[in-house]
């Protein structure tokens, strides 16, 4: 049922008694509106019920495991929550002056100088509002610093295949064409065709390292001189920072620039799909172009940069400097770390993900490079399965709803065929890893006993395995009275 | 250790199991000479307790002021039961809705939203929100552009719109020779002087209603101009404004084309400036341009309803360099609040709103200007800013009312060098008698004082 299904013409939750005064105005007719708009009248507690029964159709942290590849669905600790929305950090206007939030603002600078020390770069702002949101900067600067050099010939950004979605999209918006290069049989970047790639139409690199495919870019000190001898620039993706948080650093292998996912690494909520945090990092050559505002210290007073402090800046990102809660949330988070917390952070998410590997190969499970070492993620292939049992990745990963798990990432890298890429956190125990496995052998077993099932599934769910055709073919994206 | 379950047991026994001989050995396929020391510049860890005193204490110190800031964010009224059901943990710490059989929850939230938005602005179809009104507006225009049959490469960029929102769309657009053209304002009414435009090509014009100044667009007008020149019009509002004023879909002859703004009014606390979200609606036709999720309904194998992430064939997890834009999330859980927000309010208490802040800020400016020094600077009719001019420096003015506790509005000159003396304020319905009559009490305090006995004392600092 709908929420407008509830609507009893003349109920209401919420609304104002206006005086008469209020209620008198002397607006232009041609330019109200006639129509009311199709909102819901309804009672708080029909609205509180109906949306408490809402989120509960939902899988989440709070209430499932999630081993989803790439995404790192770790614990999102409730005091982050509790602390940034204290009522005078919500009440705060964003244009309110610097000497009004400097409790606020000492926050912000604090996070931004630890990015700063964990990432090894010269500078952070932590103005982008997601992922991609940092990558689209992170080119942006790229692009600043070849055009201010006059070097404007550089047109091309060099992408693995195993990369993110993002990454030649980020290029395409920064008005730059992709190149493609290949993986090696070890999951590495092809270091011949990186070779035979760069000249001086090479703008740059983006690198996810581990990359997508759960193994360090061993090479990664060749590659970074490959591009560097070019003239192109380094840009590393941070999606999977948790993996070497504490252990090695972007700015030390030698990347120009970086961006982070704070929803990842640091733990603030996934909300469903966002909000997120992109902050970016740089190396000293890029700290002119870096997006405003960020934060500044003089004297123990904190403000913020603006276009009169950078006059290079690629600009703005967001009407008001960013998502301000998201940060508070990674602020909080990271001091209740400290460095030595980090530094376990990769630690245990590598330990977890090595021990899944270990067992799900022990289980009969394909790794896809079982001779290389896990980062924090690793990557089943379901190949064999699908070429005996008809059973696919994404049948596999269905059925594994049916157990109260959350499906891995399915289809990607795309390299690998009927892949399962599996992430378990550090903040997960022993004890869910093992049910994993557990149900990991189960529906192995189911697949290859009752195909037709596995195919079918989920099956416990709110809703049957549904129409995707249909939903993009029939298109129905609001609902019409009557 | 926070948040890290493994007691020493657990480590031994897992570390057996992996083959290897301790937490280091997992990171043997990195480079030695690659890793880093201890984080010295990482502050010592804090427990829950010390954290949670450490800032409270910043918080305290920040306060509250009596806000008279609008300038594209909007103190509102926001009923406790939204953020008390946006922060169970099965919203806040869900991923996005891939799996779509278990995210029904969010899907099904989703398509309320993009009918209530949909229907709010008067257009077709919405998309699951975008990161900020700011960045939605670049991607309107990139959408415009890739829509618009003439292949121009210009858009005509109002200076009424406002400035961050256009500082953000030349930032996004400008690597993909995308020219943004300014249009005048007339100064006697602060709304987009058409007569000022020369007839060039343009994929489309942009429209804000209202207007930075709270000023209240012809947008008939406007919209109806754009079309017969071949353009898109590509509306930004103010969504709670929509509750009152005319929806984009129903402007002029054909209604605009695409619709952007920010959510932030409709359920979404302050917060120093985010996260807010982004969002657009369009017209059926335009629905394959679109950048960002979007959810559609369908059917499950037994023929019941359900919802579920469509036409992505346009993002860019599958069409990678091709794709509409490079977005990847939405601002998910803000979305989620402004859902709760409009069903709680519906029709009337959003229209309610909309009317008391109208009428507060009426109530301000009148109070204001009987002041001797103060003068109202635009004719013609607003929503719920309007712009002032004082004649005491304005920076003074608003020092010495922040020592006060009142933030009292947006200086203008940093973006409008010839409102150097002017003041965009704001009062919506969160505002009581009192509070207005407070802001002009001390206005006309400081503003005496200033002009009063001696010019050379500077106007009260304490608070």
């Amino acid at each position: 049922m709908l929420i407008f299904e509830h609507t009893q013409p003349g109920r209401r939750a919420h609304s104002l008694a206006l005086s008469d005064a209020q209620e008198a105005h002397d607006l232009p007719a041609e330019l109200l509106r006639q129509q009311p708009p199709l909102l819901p009248q309804a009672s708080e507690l029909d609205v509180v019920r109906h949306y408490t029964r809402l989120s509960q159709k939902n899988f989440s942290i709070d209430t499932q495991f999630y081993p989803l590849g790439s995404c790192t669905m770790k614990y999102n600790p409730r005091v982050c929550n509790t602390l940034a929305m204290l009522p005078q950090l919500l009440a705060r206007h964003p244009l309110a002056d610097a000497d009004t939030g400097q409790g606020f603002l000492v926050c912000l600078y604090e996070l931004q100088e630890m990015l700063k020390e964990i990432t090894g770069m010269a500078a952070v702002s932590m103005a982008p509002m997601a992922g991609a949101h940092g990558e689209f900067a992170g080119v942006a600067m790229i692009r600043a610093y070849h055009d201010a050099r006059g070097d404007s010939a550089r047109r091309e950004i060099i992408v693995p295949d195993a990369a993110h979605g993002t990454n030649p999209a980020t290029a395409s918006m920064c008005g730059y064409t992709v190149r493609e290069i290949p993986t090696d049989r070890q999951g590495n970047v092809d270091l011949d065709a990186l070779k035979a790639s760069v000249g001086p139409h090479t703008a740059g690199l983006m690198l996810t390292n581990p990359s997508t495919l759960g193994v360090f870019e061993k090479s990664i000190v060749a590659i970074q001189n490959i591009v560097h001898e070019a003239g192109g620039l380094s840009y590393y993706d941070g999606a999977n920072l948790n993996a070497i948080l504490g252990r090695v650093r972007p700015g030390d292998m030698g990347f120009d620039v970086i961006h982070m996912n704070l929803h990842k690494t640091f733990s603030t909520p996934h909300g469903g799909g966002g909000p997120g945090a992109g902050p970016v990092g740089v190396s000293e050559r890029l700290r002119p172009f870096l997006p405003i505002p960020y934060v500044l210290e003089d004297l123990g007073a904190y403000r913020w940069a603006e276009e009169g402090d950078c006059p290079r800046s690629i600009g703005r990102m967001s009407a008001f400097g960013g998502n301000m809660g998201v940060l508070l949330r990674a602020w909080v988070y990271a001091r209740m770390l400290g460095g030595r917390g980090m530094r376990r952070v990769a630690e245990f998410a590598t330990l977890n993900a090595n021990y899944l590997a270990a067992e799900l190969k022990r289980s009969g499970f394909d790794l896809a490079y079982p001779e290389r070492r896990a980062s924090h993620e690793f990557i089943v292939t379901l190949k064999k399965l699908k070429d005996t049992t008809g059973v696919s990745a994404m049948d596999f990963a269905k059925r594994l709803l049916d157990y109260g798990f959350h499906a891995p990432t399915t289809y990607f890298p795309m390299l690998v065929p009927e892949c399962l890429l599996i992430e378990p956190s550090e903040t997960e125990s022993r004890e869910t890893l093992d049910a994993f496995v557990a149900a990991m052998v189960k529906v192995l077993e189911e697949a290859r006993m009752q195909p037709e099932m596995v195919k079918g599934a989920p099956h416990t769910l709110p809703v049957r395995r549904l129409d995707d055709v249909r939903a993009a073919r029939e298109l129905d994206l609001t609902w019409k009275l009557g | 250790m926070p948040f890290i379950p493994h007691t020493e047991a657990d480590v031994v026994a897992m570390l057996e199991r992996v083959g290897a001989s301790s937490l280091d050995a997992l990171f043997d396929e990195i480079p030695a000479e690659l890793a880093c020391g201890d984080l010295a510049g990482v502050p010592q860890a804090l427990s829950e307790m010390a954290v949670t005193r450490l800032m409270q204490g910043r918080a305290a110190r920040d306060g509250f002021y009596s806000s008279f800031l609008g300038a594209g964010a909007y103190e509102h009224h926001i009923p406790a039961a939204v953020w008390q059901i946006v922060t169970r943990g099965e919203f806040y710490s869900a991923y996005t809705p891939y799996q779509a059989e278990a995210s029904q929850g969010t899907l099904q939230l989703l398509y309320e939203y993009q009918t209530m938005m949909a229907s709010l602005t008067g257009l077709d179809v919405s998309n699951a929100s975008l990161y900020d009104g700011a960045s939605a507006l670049a991607e309107a225009v990139l959408m415009a552009v890739r829509a618009n049959k003439s292949g121009s490469r210009r858009v005509l960029m109002p200076a009424t719109v406002h400035p961050r929102y256009r500082a953000v769309v030349e930032a996004t657009v400008k690597n993909q020779g995308i020219e943004l053209l300014a249009v005048p304002y007339d100064p006697a009414t602060g709304v987009t002087d058409l007569a000022a435009l020369e007839s060039l090509g343009a994929a489309a014009l942009v429209i804000p209603q209202p207007n930075f100044f709270g000023a209240l667009e012809p947008v008939d007008t406007l919209c109806d101009w754009a079309h017969a020149r071949g353009m898109l019009a590509i509306a930004v509002v103010n969504p709670l404004s929509l509750a009152l004023l005319k929806p984009p879909g129903l402007w002029g002859a054909k209604g605009c084309d695409v619709c952007v703004g920010d959510g932030q009014p409709l359920g979404v606390p302050l917060s120093s400036g985010g996260p807010y979200f982004g969002f657009m609606t369009a017209r059926q036709a335009l629905v394959r341009q679109m950048p960002g999720r979007i959810v559609g309904a369908t059917v499950d194998l037994d023929g019941r309803p359900g919802y579920t992430l469509t036409l992505q064939a346009r993002e860019q997890h599958i069409r990678r360099s091709k794709a509409t834009s490079n977005i990847c999330t939405n601002q998910g859980l803000l979305v989620t609040a402004a859902t709760i927000h409009m069903a709680l309010l519906g029709p009337e208490g959003l229209k309610n709103v909309a009317l008391a802040s109208h009428a507060n800020t009426r109530s301000l400016l009148d109070k204001l200007v009987s002041l001797p020094g103060v003068l109202r600077v635009f004719t013609g009719p607003f929503f719920h800013e309007a712009v002032i001019r004082v004649l005491t420096p304005v920076a003074e003015v608003l020092r010495a009312l922040r020592a006060q506790g009142i933030l009292g509005g947006y200086a203008l000159g940093g973006d409008y060098p010839e409102l150097a003396d002017c003041i965009l304020v704001c009062a919506t319905e969160t505002k009581i008698e009192d509070d207005l009559d407070s802001y002009r009490q001390q206005l006309e305090r400081i503003l005496s004082r200033r002009h009063g006995r001696d010019p050379s004392v500077p106007p009260c600092s304490y608070k």
